[in-house]
């Protein structure tokens, strides 16, 4: 069963719709779900006025329309599934703990902020912070999986202490950033100041990178973990070649300026 | 019954319940994983000297495994759960973290799992690494080629141990070739392991001994040298040679299954007979009867 949620106009102010995830909604009869309040603006109107509703509640959630200026759709959410024909707004799956959010456009600033659990899928590209604390939090994503097919920008998995990210084209600055734990995949080029301040983790750099100067090159060999990942990946869609499958990887350890045990993987030429 | 000019005794193999768990170990190139494999079923034949019973199921092609590489999956059985993951953490930790280029995965989902790659991190001497796909966590011990990688939980389920075959030659060439084509017939099937060499035991025995302390010693029963001597002989008058094949596996659908192929395939002018061992029904929880098997009745 899908309920479906179209657009009646694109909104001129952001949206906040974190009454949209697959918990809230599957028990209600479509005109509660109508009456449910959203904030246009500073303005709070039932959802009714923004969204047409049909369908039948259930597991599944499509929404319709350009919802870039449409935030915290699936926050919270925790089962069932969101699927998105058009742009996602900001903090997308904010503080998700499970079920599955595909966008098949582009998704803006805060991809799955804190997330615990699930999967975020972004078939173009993301703003900045996916998976990443929110200011003045130490601990951003610690699981689940948000898998961008596009670009990332600034600061994706900062502060991450668990799951991953995977990145298929380019990336800004700071990936990985303060990480704990877990795992960013970058296929593309990535920024500058790749893992600065990472205590644990791993950054997989699938394009060579400049590498901070308080990282120490350890050796080139075959991570035997490398191609779970990989391939799991490349099941996911993501641009896996057999040379990175197959390929010896660079490892370098950092960050010193913190505890040291992060590491940055990339493929030796 | 007869399977050509073979007979097959009315009697039945005696089973019992264990505990069995498959793990799936691959390497860089398939020898390697075979060496693996070799040594971690290695000294591995019965649970009465060797703490469990473990064999080769089968090879695993690139396209089977987790990561791609070529591998080996390994069938190993213990009396319970907690001896099983003793055995695992013990012959994981000696036979395959040892062994160039390999990693070792689960090959089992079950209810029931025991964390054995949770255990083995503490080689990594706090130098160990995590990761987590999914639910499944592996851990990245470094070694002195890189880096072994082991699931943290492995799988396990109740199985059955002990089924057996005893095929009874007129000579020792043809009671051979017979256990050999039985054990290749056996091997093709999926969820069985053969714990003894080649597939093959020819010191079968029988539970006690006239010396105390002893839990088991040969079974005069089917000793062609004891025909005389011995109390009662399980053997025809023309059999001279008697070798057995013990199977294990995952369920005793499994072991009836390998039990009927073996049967089928060993079945030749020559072998006079096929057997099993059993206890008089009085040890283990199956009986599995030899005519049961035949005319298609695997299935129980």
């Amino acid at each position: 069963m899908t309920l479906r949620l179209e657009l009646r106009a694109a909104p001129e102010v952001p949206v906040e719709a974190d009454c949209i995830t697959p918990d809230r909604l599957r028990q209600l009869p479509i005109a509660e779900i109508e009456r449910l309040p959203v904030f246009y603006g500073n303005r709070q109107v039932p959802l009714a006025e923004v969204f047409t509703v049909s369908g039948a509640p259930g597991e599944t959630i499509q929404l319709r329309g350009d919802m870039s200026r449409v935030k915290h759709i699936g926050a919270t959410m925790s089962c069932g599934q969101i699927h998105i024909d058009g742009h996602a707004g900001a903090h997308l799956g904010a503080e998700m703990l499970g079920g599955t959010i595909v966008v098949s456009g582009n998704a803006g600033d805060w991809v799955g902020p804190e997330m615990r659990g699930g999967r975020i899928v972004i078939r173009g590209s993301a703003g900045h912070l996916a998976g990443s604390a929110y200011r003045g939090a130490a601990v951003g994503m610690t699981g689940g999986e948000i898998i961008i097919h596009g670009a990332a920008r600034n600061e994706a998995g900062h502060g991450m202490r668990g799951g991953l990210i995977a990145i298929g084209g380019s990336c800004g600055d700071f990936a990985g950033v303060n990480m704990l734990a877990g795992t960013v995949t970058i296929f593309g080029a990535a920024g500058i100041r790749t893992g600065a301040g990472m205590k644990r983790g791993t950054i997989i750099a699938m394009q060579p990178l400049e590498v901070l100067p308080t990282f120490a090159y350890a050796c080139e060999y075959r991570p035997s973990f490398l191609p779970l990942y990989l391939l799991h990946l490349r099941r996911l869609g993501l641009p896996v070649t057999d040379g990175q499958l197959s390929a010896s990887y660079r490892r370098w350890c950092g960050d010193a300026v913190e505890l040291n045990r992060g590491e940055i993987l990339s493929p030796s030429i | 019954m007869q399977i050509g000019s073979t007979h097959i005794e009315d009697t039945f193999a005696e089973a019992f319940a264990m505990w069995g768990t498959r793990v799936v170990v691959t390497a860089a190139g398939p020898e390697w994983a075979q060496a693996a494999a070799q040594s971690m079923t290695g000294f591995a034949t019965s649970v009465i000297g060797c703490k469990c019973e473990a064999g080769i199921e089968r090879a695993l092609a690139a396209q089977e495994t987790p990561d791609g590489r070529p591998g080996a999956s390994i069938l190993l059985f213990a009396m319970d759960k907690a001896a099983l993951g003793k055995r695992l953490v013990e012959r994981i930790g000696q036979c395959v973290m040892t062994c160039p280029t390999t990693a070792c995965f689960a090959g089992l989902d079950s209810g029931h799992d025991t964390s054995i790659g949770g255990k083995l991190r503490y080689f990594g001497d706090g130098y160990q690494m995590s990761k987590k796909i999914g639910d499944r966590r592996y851990w990245r011990i470094p070694v002195m080629d890189g880096e072994f990688l082991v699931q943290d939980r492995f799988g396990m389920q109740p199985a059955v141990g002990g089924g057996n075959l005893i095929l009874c030659g007129t000579d020792a060439g043809t009671a051979v070739a017979a256990a050999q084509a039985a054990v290749a017939a056996i091997r093709a099937l999926p969820d069985v392991a053969l714990p003894f060499p080649g597939g093959v035991v020819r010191s079968g025995s029988k539970v006690g001994s006239r010396y105390k302390g002893l839990p088991a010693s040969t079974n005069d029963a089917f000793c062609p040298t004891l025909r005389s001597v011995a109390g009662a002989t399980g053997l025809r008058p023309e059999v001279n040679c008697a070798l057995e094949i013990v199977i294990d596996g995952l369920s005793e659908h499994a072991v009836r299954c390998a039990m009927a192929a073996g049967m089928q395939a060993a079945a030749r002018p020559g072998l006079a007979a096929i057997s099993a061992g059993n206890y008089g029904g009085n040890l283990g929880q199956y009986q599995i009867r030899l005519h049961s098997l035949l005319n298609g009745g695997a299935v129980p």
